[in-house]
């Protein structure tokens, strides 16, 4: 390699390369919400396998516990959960397909305006279709938690 | 507007990042006005300030019709090659001229290519083919026959001009420069899907850590190819191998012997 | 720098893509028996312990939890991995992906065969 008399990160975009998905279109603000659902979910879980040891505890222990939970805010955090749950799956679904080949067109020869052929209806209709979901489960959720 | 017109004349506000770090002086942004007119290029509007106002700004341009891939700068926050964007197209008063992201500056507009030929070098771009084209002892010479449809698998990804704008694009290059980019990646695909090539390790190089499993299909790369290469395309298509789906329908070349008399 | 690894990355993402598809079907599970009573008692505390005595439930949870963890942590795994390129760290952190997934899916299998045993 070259030696260049420069810090080699100069110039990268790093984090907030990650953070800002504007201007790239859909497929760009998909992979930041597969991102941000993911940890999301994963703390969630952390938080859920801590939460439901407590009945080992005993009926007590139980119960003080969804004195915390069954809450507004609780349920709130759930409502948030559900929505984050259900897009990470249907664009995660949409993701294994696209990673397999399916849904992306094939190469040919391009031409003016050369649009990409990957990035086509059916990958921005996949993480609609998700986004759409991920808004009724979530929806649904707020009726079912809420609605008593 | 006519074009005859010439007393009424447009112009722009061209801000150009400055930044010269041998002189160990502050970034900053020049603002300049500049005429246009409807067919005016962002290169056309650099280089009359070259000409005009201050020739110390550096830029890289050579062919200035979207073939070398030299101009490639972040235009309003989006990478683009200058040569091929129309002032008039960007539909804003004031364009902003920034040097390339994830590639280190030098000065001004111009980057540092290095890393960016190092990965594309690594995934071995040339064809590999163990068979001897000619042959001493039998004084022939052979050829390989293709279909169409067997180069328009792979001729898209041919088109790169290595302009890096992908590079800049793809979120994962931002924070991991040990991974390809996906100009590497696609080329590495157009190789692979050649029937001419016949190397099978070609996969292993990029079976890694920081290889294409770091590929999130952002597509971020295949928005501001402008080529039409798709490398998001050949990335996914390549991974498709790689995972065992595509069955490796990869045929190889026939060899036809030419006569050359 | 050629090290010796367990696993290719391509056979880690194999495991990564095939816990996500499985994992939907067990969770789709386990939000369904919370739906199919009134609500209000889906938290009961005895309604939970008659469903951890269920052997079939019972496995479904190991599922979850065995599925979720090993897909999280990889995810986090990756994400982590993309941030920083050194020995190092890529040492440090598969190490700690690694064990936290030990432990998660070694707490909540405490918690299933105690619940069990209830």
């Amino acid at each position: 390699m070259a030696e260049i008399d420069r810090p080699i990160r100069n110039n990268f975009e790093g984090l907030r390369g990650w953070l800002k998905p504007s201007g790239y279109g859909w497929e760009r603000v998909s992979y930041w919400f597969q991102r941000l659902t993911g940890v999301f979910l994963l703390i969630y879980f952390i938080g859920h396998i801590y939460e439901t040891s407590t009945i080992v505890n005993g009926l007590n222990a139980w119960e003080s516990f969804l004195e915390l939970t069954q809450t507004v805010w609780g349920h709130l955090f759930l409502i948030a959960v559900i929505g984050a749950s259900t897009f990470h799956s249907a664009n995660g679904i949409r993701l294994i397909f696209t990673h397999v080949g399916i849904g992306l067109g094939t190469p040919g020869r391009p031409d003016y305006p050369y649009n990409p052929s990957s990035l086509n209806y059916r990958q921005k209709s996949g993480i609609w279709i998700a986004l759409i979901l991920s808004a009724a489960a979530m929806y649904y959720g707020f009726n079912v938690l809420f609605g008593e | 507007m006519s074009i005859n017109d010439n007393k009424i004349e447009d112009k722009i506000k061209l801000k150009v990042y400055r930044e010269n770090r041998r002189e160990n002086s502050k970034s900053h942004y020049d603002s300049f006005e500049v005429p246009y007119k409807r067919w005016t290029t962002v290169l056309d509007a650099l280089l009359h300030v070259k000409n005009y106002v201050d020739p110390s700004i550096a830029i890289r341009y050579s062919c200035r019709m979207a073939s070398c891939g030299s101009c490639g700068m972040k235009i309003n926050g989006f990478p683009r090659l200058a040569c091929y964007t129309k002032i008039s197209e960007l539909e804003t008063s004031t364009i902003e001229c920034e040097p390339l992201g994830n590639f280190p500056v030098i000065r001004d507009l111009v980057t540092d290519f290095s890393l960016f030929y190092k990965h594309h070098k690594s995934i071995q771009p040339y064809i590999q083919n163990t068979e001897n084209v000619e042959t001493a002892v039998e004084e022939k010479t052979y050829s390989y026959y293709q279909t169409p449809q067997e180069v328009d698998k792979y001729l898209q990804f041919s088109y790169c001009i290595k302009c890096g704008l992908c590079y800049s694009a793809c979120p994962t290059v931002g924070t991991d420069l040990r991974f390809p980019g996906p100009q590497a990646l696609a080329q590495l695909y157009r190789y692979y899907a050649d029937t001419r090539d016949e190397s099978k390790k070609r996969l292993n190089i990029v079976d890694d850590r920081h290889g294409i499993w770091r590929c999130h299909f952002a597509g971020s790369c295949s928005k501001v190819c402008p080529k039409g290469v798709d490398p998001a395309l050949g990335i996914q298509l390549l991974r498709s191998y790689m995972l065992g789906v595509s069955k490796n329908n990869k045929k190889q070349a026939e060899k036809i012997e030419v006569n050359l008399d | 720098m050629e090290t010796q690894r367990l696993l290719k990355e391509s056979q880690i993402m194999k495991i990564h893509y095939i816990t996500g598809i499985a994992a939907i079907f067990v969770v789709a599970v386990h939000i369904l028996m919370r739906l199919v009573v009134p609500f209000e008692s889906s938290l009961n505390y005895d309604y939970i312990i008659a469903n951890y005595k269920n052997i079939f439930y019972v496995l479904i949870l190991e599922s979850i939890l065995v599925l979720i963890s090993i897909h999280g942590f990889n995810g986090m795994r990756v994400i982590l991995l993309e941030l920083r390129q050194n020995t190092a760290w890529e040492k440090v952190i598969t190490v700690i992906t690694i064990s936290s997934m030990i432990a998660l899916i070694a707490y909540g299998t405490r918690t299933i065969i105690l619940a069990n045993g209830m």
